[in-house]
């Protein structure tokens, strides 16, 4: 840098922060979420779901204020996360931070929210290593515990299985976590477990080898938890080899994608555990639906709602909280207690995550039907 | 035979089928990537993009109803005609100014056409429209345990037949001469009369529709694409034509063909997380040991 382009960015530098400080009315808050990248869609329809939120709760204010959103793109990486969620804190100065999707992208953004003592509330992140980073970090939706908990009920009890195979994907911390647990709570209940590694990581496209391996073992049940563009190729490519077991998995599975990926053939018989249904009949949920078509022409799915419901989370204990630092807002997002939202009743336990039911999804060609309803 | 050993054989038979499907599509795509490499010795790292762009093409023609025999023609015409743009627009002007700014410009044109994807196709990975019903040919013939399917065949026949015309275009045409003059001289190809501009772009043309063709084959094969899908193969392709030795057009099928197999048979008979450990395990060894690759022979100059 010149010595004269270093004057100029002295000169700048106040005139940037009074910029800020004009609009010192609104609270601010950040939101990290993936509007590019592989899991692109999480992120587009949480913000699309945030966005719904925001206006309703920008109708009458939050104590007299109103809430501005900045939203940052993680593209979908842990690293772009963490360099976010530091930009919304150093740069920004936001109040709190609402995000990630995919638990490896928040895990990677909340130590450092953790360390600058600022409220982040993660609407969809399902790792049980989130809330255990500190004080600050809280969620509104289950945890992996839970959905891997879900999935080995259903598949022990409902299916009737008793031989489960386990296909890992080794690049996300959600996917190990699930794994873990459904491993535990099946062999827990009776169940076997195939003992092999079976593993693949974020951007395979080729499991034939893969899936023969795993059908040689012969196993009743192939739990998958991993995220809809690696699993309908693996729906495809399993059932174009003949293999035609079941499929079960968790969340990750949610998206209108799923059904073209896996075509026709490979989508039948296979069921996964999830936040939210657009089919419930809750007159709440309901509402919301309609609403949100309304907006953007296409039915909500999980995100979408879990987004609404994490933003109306915020804004309810920013109306509770004692006073607008930081310290007060997260007492007062921890003491959230049966909150009424889209994917459920929401309070938050002693570790700040949230105790609510789950769906069990089946997966048609013509959509995702609503078999049951899990309660924790 | 005891059962066992019976089929360890017929999943040995499933591995090497399935990597030799993978191996054809590393092998076009390193086409590519030697043939630029050996008329003006630039590692084009935007290779891959354009095996994005075949896709895409392939994706857009067969949405509108097309056939995949024509969209399959559309597709190469268009990865290459591409090629021909970015190398008329971002190597020629900086092809005197040595290696590493022409490298670093690939890697620009690579990230250039990732993100400038995502931009305009979106990010979401699309699914590949099916045109046909798959089903394992090997059936007819009672065979259950082994599966072959038409796509695998449509990928090995038109590899072949790719494969085939590059070598008939290359060693008994005109343009072919030129080509291989431009690579081993060219100053002297030059002042003996051959337009080398024209010759270069030429071959950026050709190895290009043939990273299309692969972007076909695989949005027919994995039924997904995404603006993203260059990475990878475009790496794992490098790493094939190193392997069969930079610059010989033999040698980028033979790598592209190892390494497909080699994956698979890490995935089948190990751990698939090994998998990429042992393609860039292969790149180191084989640039310490043989960096001229396997069908090299010795030169003064080393990559």
């Amino acid at each position: 840098m010149t010595y004269k382009n270093f004057l100029f960015l002295i000169f700048l530098l106040p005139q940037l922060s009074l910029g800020a400080k004009a609009n010192a009315k609104d609270i601010i808050l950040g939101a990290v979420f993936p509007m590019t990248g592989p899991i692109a869609t999480y992120g587009q329809e949480s913000v699309n779901g945030m966005k719904l939120a925001l206006k309703k709760i920008n109708l009458k204010g939050v104590r007299g204020k109103k809430i501005r959103l900045i939203i940052e793109d993680n593209k979908g990486e842990p690293v772009e996360s963490a360099n976010a969620v530091r930009k919304l804190i150093s740069v920004d100065d936001v109040l709190a931070i609402i995000g990630s999707v995919a638990s490896s992208n928040t895990l990677a953004g909340a130590p450092i929210a953790q360390s600058a003592k600022v409220p982040m509330l993660t609407p969809a992140s399902t790792n049980e290593q989130i809330t255990k980073t500190g004080k600050y970090l809280s969620r509104t939706c289950f945890t992996d515990a839970f959905q891997g908990e879900v999935m080995a009920k259903f598949a022990y009890n409902s299916l009737n299985k008793r031989t489960a195979a386990v296909i890992v994907d080794l690049s996300s911390d959600y996917s190990k976590g699930l794994a873990q647990i459904f491993r535990k709570k099946f062999k827990a209940m009776g169940g076997t477990i195939i003992d092999k590694n079976f593993a693949y990581n974020q951007k395979d496209t080729d499991f034939r080898t893969l899936l023969r391996k795993v059908s040689r073992k012969k196993p009743d049940v192939i739990f998958v938890p991993g995220y809809y563009q690696e699993v309908g190729l693996i729906l495809r490519q399993a059932r174009s080899m003949g293999i035609e077991m079941p499929f079960i998995g968790g969340d990750g599975w949610h998206s209108d994608s799923l059904q073209q990926l896996a075509g026709a053939k490979g989508i039948k018989n296979n069921f996964y555990s999830s936040h939210f249904s657009p089919d419930d009949t809750d007159p709440a949920v309901q509402d919301f639906v309609k609403e949100y078509v309304a907006a953007y022409g296409s039915k909500p799915g999980a995100m979408a709602a879990l987004g609404y419901d994490g933003l109306m989370v915020m804004a309810d204990a920013l109306k509770r909280s004692k006073s607008l630092n930081r310290e007060d807002l997260q007492k007062a997002i921890a003491s959230t207690k049966n909150f009424k939202g889209i994917t459920g009743v929401i309070t938050l336990d002693a570790q700040r995550n949230a105790r609510k039911s789950a769906v069990v999804l089946e997966t048609t060609p013509e959509g995702n039907v609503f078999r049951e309803k899990i309660s924790p | 035979m005891s059962e066992d050993q019976l089929y360890f054989f017929y999943d040995l038979f499933q591995y090497l089928l399935n990597g030799i499907c993978q191996g054809s599509i590393y092998a076009l795509i390193a086409l590519g990537y030697t043939m630029v490499y050996g008329i003006i010795k630039l590692i084009n790292f935007a290779h891959g993009e354009f095996y994005m762009i075949g896709a895409f093409t392939g994706y857009y023609c067969i949405k509108s109803g097309m056939p995949l025999l024509y969209a399959f023609p559309i597709a190469m015409l268009f990865s290459g005609i591409m090629a021909v743009i970015v190398e008329k627009l971002a190597y020629k002007p900086i092809r005197h100014a040595g290696r590493i700014p022409a490298l670093i410009t690939a890697l620009g044109v690579s990230f250039f056409f990732q993100y400038f994807g995502q931009m305009v196709l979106g990010a979401a990975p699309k699914p590949f429209p099916e045109t046909y019903e798959d089903y394992n040919l090997l059936e007819k013939f009672g065979i259950t345990e082994i599966i072959f399917t038409k796509t695998q065949a449509i990928i090995i026949v038109s590899t072949v037949v790719l494969m085939l015309f590059l070598r008939w275009l290359v060693m008994s045409t005109k343009v072919g001469k030129a080509m291989r003059a431009t690579s081993f001289n060219k100053d002297a190809s030059e002042l003996m009369g051959i337009n080398t501009d024209r010759i270069i772009s030429f071959t950026f043309f050709i190895g290009a529709s043939m990273a299309g063709a692969a972007g076909v084959l695989v949005g027919i094969y994995y039924n997904t694409i995404d603006p993203m899908m260059g990475l990878i193969p475009g790496l794992k392709a490098f790493i094939a034509a190193v392997l069969g030795g930079i610059g010989i057009i033999p040698g980028a099928v033979l790598g592209g063909l190892v390494l497909g197999v080699v994956e698979n048979l890490v995935v089948g008979f190990w751990e698939s997380t090994y998998r990429d450990v042992v393609s860039f395990g292969i790149l180191i060894l084989i640039l310490l040991v043989k960096p001229t690759g396997l069908l090299g022979t010795k030169s003064k100059e080393k990559v």
